[in-house]
């Protein structure tokens, strides 16, 4: 009864998080007594998940399912379970994993968790700790099912290595015309940026800004911490920056582990979507926003002196560290 | 075409969170109940196709009687037809196999569904479904049209967003960009009187287990006070987010 994690790759690289998913399952493997496999799609070096405590790599090479199809990958990670006789999946909490892992859990009947950020409580049955109420809460639950999908959060759990070596076999995914029914057209997505979900660190911006054409320095901020940008939702609905960007209850939710919020007073929805990010940064003029009782340093001050003075200061920062 | 949009009754967004009976439920006291924000945009849409292409709309949600204040709202905003199924939503795969269903016997050719509920944030039902049923999905969408039986659908990604071509029977999950926050109706009192006389069917449930349960909530570790820094002084901040708090 070995464990399973679905490991995302992007152009064939592992991404960041298949790397945390890995150590996840090792953990949980370890608790259970057994060993991981890992099922890929293209993944250009399958054997380095050996570092991360992975003993066997199913890597499946095709052509059609290049662009990511929820569904097919779906099918052929069902197929593994079957093949393998998997009880326990462990996949990431990317904006793929959520949309695959639903499906996984209607077609092997399992119990699926999202939003997981500890190691299981209990194996027996699985108890696992998650995030509920949009971040205000926290749930246990328990899952009663024959085989279980865990979700682990972007950035909760951390990453070890625990290097063992890697066998890869390449398997056949199985999937079949239907699943492949629903075809990717075109991706739309900024090369090389940091995205949200990735990144350790966001900078993020409301409407104290003013207006779109003042996103410049927070952009010059966020491009010398190697951050991702973000905004509140009053920004997005006022077409200031792209819907991707707004985080918050409604939006994307953030667990990076630096979060700088520039003009953003710290509605209750927007405080929520982002506190499980480490360490909250407020600049704002109000001292009496919200967001400064939820942060844990604060500046009160015109984004307009402080943002540049702050790049400035972490570019010295930066070239005395470097 | 015919239209379901599956509903789910949760706090208002604004809600403060706190839990009972030895931290094991909810605690709903003096809490407003609303339509899921990512289901109301799936709704709106579904207002869209009613109107420009005459799409009949049903909405369904599985819940006791105290989910029909949001149900009446559902159809006070036009849905034409409401279904009730009868049951506490113990999980999603429950939730997934009623909704599958109403689905089953209701010959839908979409259904639109939120990413996910602001309140258990489980985001599974509409993708389970799609397993149970078989159907077409996309998820986290942003965009929808529909022609004939032909669908174009554009999803959020991580870092940007994917055009995707599919067909009918569809399942959607829904958020905000399926329409936009200024096209969101509040209820007119004409709106109001209609649903009054709508019909909401309320219907058993069919045999199901759930598969999991929440045995426990807690809410997050209060939080220190926050360290203020003079704007004069932002190298202080630098220094602290180094040596202090480890993040540069």
């Amino acid at each position: 009864m070995s464990v399973l994690v679905y490991t995302e790759s992007d152009n064939g690289k592992f991404k960041k998080n298949a790397i945390e998913v890995a150590a996840y399952a090792h953990e949980v493997a370890r608790q259970l007594g057994t060993g991981v496999t890992a099922i890929s799609f293209n993944a250009s070096d399958p054997d380095l998940l050996g570092t991360y405590g992975v003993s066997k790599v199913l890597n499946i090479t095709s052509e059609t399912l290049k662009p990511f199809n929820a569904r097919a990958y779906a099918t052929a990670i069902a197929n593994a379970v079957d093949k393998e006789g998997i009880k326990v999946v462990i996949v990431s909490s990317s904006t793929d994993a959520k949309f695959m892992s639903a499906i996984l859990a209607g077609k092997l009947k399992a119990g699926y968790v999202p939003n997981v950020v500890a190691a299981p409580e209990s194996t027996d049955p699985f108890v696992v700790k998650r995030t509920a109420f949009s971040n205000k809460g926290f749930a246990h639950t328990r899952i009663s099912s024959d085989i279980c999908i865990i979700g682990v959060s972007n950035n909760a759990y951390g990453v070890s290595e625990n290097r063992v070596t890697a066998s890869v076999e390449t398997f056949d995914p199985g999937v079949s015309e239907a699943d492949m029914a629903t075809k990717s057209v075109e991706v739309d997505k900024v090369a090389g940026k940091v995205t949200i979900a990735d990144a350790d660190i966001v900078v993020s911006g409301g409407r104290g800004l003013k207006g779109p054409e003042n996103w410049g320095m927070l952009e010059e901020l966020a491009e010398v911490l190697g951050a991702a940008t973000a905004c509140s939702k009053p920004v997005s609905d006022l077409g200031w920056r792209p819907h991707s960007e707004h985080v918050g209850q409604t939006g994307k939710p953030v667990a990076s582990n630096l979060y700088i919020a520039i003009g953003i007073s710290g509605a209750i929805q927007h405080l929520a979507g982002v506190s499980a990010s480490k360490v909250k940064v407020v600049i704002n003029t109000d001292p009496e926003a919200p967001f400064f009782k939820a942060a844990d340093y604060g500046i009160v001050g015109d984004a307009f002196e402080v943002v540049p003075l702050l790049t400035e200061k972490l570019r010295e920062f930066k070239a005395q560290n470097a | 075409m015919k239209i379901l949009v599956c509903i789910s009754n949760v706090p208002d967004t604004t809600s403060k969170i706190n839990f009972t009976e030895g931290d094991t439920k909810f605690d709903s006291t003096g809490v407003q109940f609303v339509i899921n924000p990512n289901d109301e945009f799936g709704l709106t849409r579904a207002m869209w196709f009613k109107e420009k292409q005459g799409a009949a709309v049903h909405v369904a949600t599985v819940g006791g009687p105290a989910t029909e204040p949001t149900i009446r709202k559902a159809l006070a905003i036009g849905a034409d037809e409401a279904i009730r199924i009868d049951a506490q939503p113990t999980d999603g795969f429950f939730v997934a196999r009623q909704l599958a269903e109403v689905v089953k016997n209701g010959g839908y050719d979409l259904i639109i569904a939120g990413r996910e509920s602001i309140d258990y944030n489980g985001g599974m039902v509409p993708g389970i479904m799609a397993a149970l049923l078989d159907m077409n999905f996309v998820n986290t969408c942003i965009r929808l049209d529909i022609e004939d039986n032909k669908a174009t659908a554009v999803r959020e990604i991580d870092g940007g967003k994917e055009k995707i071509a599919t067909t009918l029977p569809l399942i959607i999950g829904g958020q905000k960009g399926l329409v936009e926050e200024s096209d969101l109706r509040i209820p007119n009192m004409r709106g109001i009187m209609m649903a009054r006389q709508k019909k909401l069917n309320v219907v058993p449930p069919v045999d199901a287990s759930p598969v999991s349960e929440d045995i426990k909530f807690e809410k997050p570790a209060p939080k220190g006070a926050v360290k203020l820094i003079d704007a004069g002084n932002v190298e202080e901040l630098v220094r602290l987010l180094h040596n202090e708090a480890k993040v540069i």
